[in-house]
């Protein structure tokens, strides 16, 4: 109980020079967090370098909770490859495997069919209705490396949002109570 | 500085750091693994080629798959998807892959094998150009690791052809 109770105190001892100090090292951090962010765009290619994988539809391979890193070149869409794609009037993305792929003469266009590993059928039931497709800029990227597990922060964080408030409460703690 | 707080944040830093670095060196290795898959092919029969009632021509085929891709698995491979996929040509489209038949091969011991199938998923063209095609049958990997970088490669096995006339 000895640490609230100096927490208590340094709360009530703080100057206006000091804090407004700390807001500024905090605005540091938050803004090159965001650089970070941004230049990852730019080298990936991609809207979002990062995507959390939210169903089980590409298991084994991919777990819910794992973090997929995306990639995105001028390249065309080839057959196997682990694309992430957005259906017309949907936000969320989704990950799955491409099966087919019918490349246009001289325009580049590609259809491609997208299929989960563990499904038993072809996505055609998850594009808009009429389309049986995807194309270039349904896609938002290549799956070219993943990480396991972390992305669990993310799936805790936006379904209990009560944690992301505990969580920034007691780092902003940590960060007005410091001595420095 | 030596609050609980600071020493909580200070072992959370490091261990995160420590796993990712372990986590990069783990996917660095899989770069220097030795590898030579081999496989080969064979179409059985042809069952059914015909023309759907909205004018694309389908075929049905049984294939005999035989591979070896053993030499595929480091200790950070958590599994390799396996596919055969027909690619071929049309006047209309410049490449057209259509995968047939696919796998997940969850270790060393199934990455050997030798199945006879038909067409998983149904070969379907976009048009009706396919009598008298000559195709390609590639087998594609895909080697999806327990944590890092993927990779994926494949072997073009040339000179299949579907008949001149439906059946």
């Amino acid at each position: 109980m000895g640490w609230i109770g100096e927490t208590v105190d340094s709360i009530k001892s703080i100057k206006i020079r000091q804090l407004l100090t700390q807001a500024i090292t905090l605005g540091m951090i938050v803004t090159s967090a965001l650089i970070i962010w941004k230049a990852l765009m730019c080298v990936t290619g991609t809207e979002s370098p990062v995507v959390v994988v939210l169903s089980g539809s590409m298991e084994p391979g991919f777990k819910r909770g794992d973090i997929l890193f995306l990639h995105m070149t001028k390249e065309p869409i080839r057959a196997g490859e682990i694309v992430v794609f957005n259906v017309d009037g949907r936000d969320i993305p989704i990950v799955h495997r491409a099966i087919k792929v019918h490349e246009r003469e001289n325009t580049g266009h590609v259809d491609v069919l997208t299929k989960g590993d563990n499904n038993d059928v072809d996505d055609i039931g998850l594009y808009a209705d009429g389309q049986f497709w995807l194309h270039r800029h349904h896609i938002m990227g290549r799956a070219v490396g993943f990480l396991p597990y972390v992305g669990w922060v993310t799936i805790i964080m936006s379904e209990k949002p009560i944690i992301k408030y505990i969580l920034i409460g007691a780092l902003g703690l940590l960060v007005i109570t410091s001595k420095d | 500085m030596h609050s609980f707080g600071y020493r909580a944040n200070a072992l959370f830093t490091f261990s995160v750091t420590a796993l990712a670095f372990i986590c990069a060196i783990a996917s660095l290795s899989d770069n220097f693994s030795d590898q030579n898959p081999s496989a080969e092919i064979q179409i059985l029969n042809i069952n059914r080629f015909k023309k759907q009632s909205y004018e694309n021509d389908e075929v049905s085929l049984t294939l005999d798959i035989t591979a070896d891709l053993q030499s595929l698995f480091t200790w950070n491979t958590k599994q390799v998807f396996a596919f055969v996929a027909a690619e071929y040509e049309t006047p209309k489209n410049s490449l057209n892959q259509v995968s047939l038949w696919d796998a997940i091969i969850p270790d060393k011991e199934h990455a050997k094998f030798r199945i006879q199938t038909s067409n998983k998923y149904r070969f379907i063209d976009q048009g009706h150009n396919l009598r008298g095609k000559e195709f390609n049958l590639t087998l594609h990997w895909h080697v999806m690791p327990k944590t890092g970088k993927m990779f994926a490669d494949k072997i073009v096995m040339p000179g299949y052809s579907l008949p001149d006339a439906y059946k």
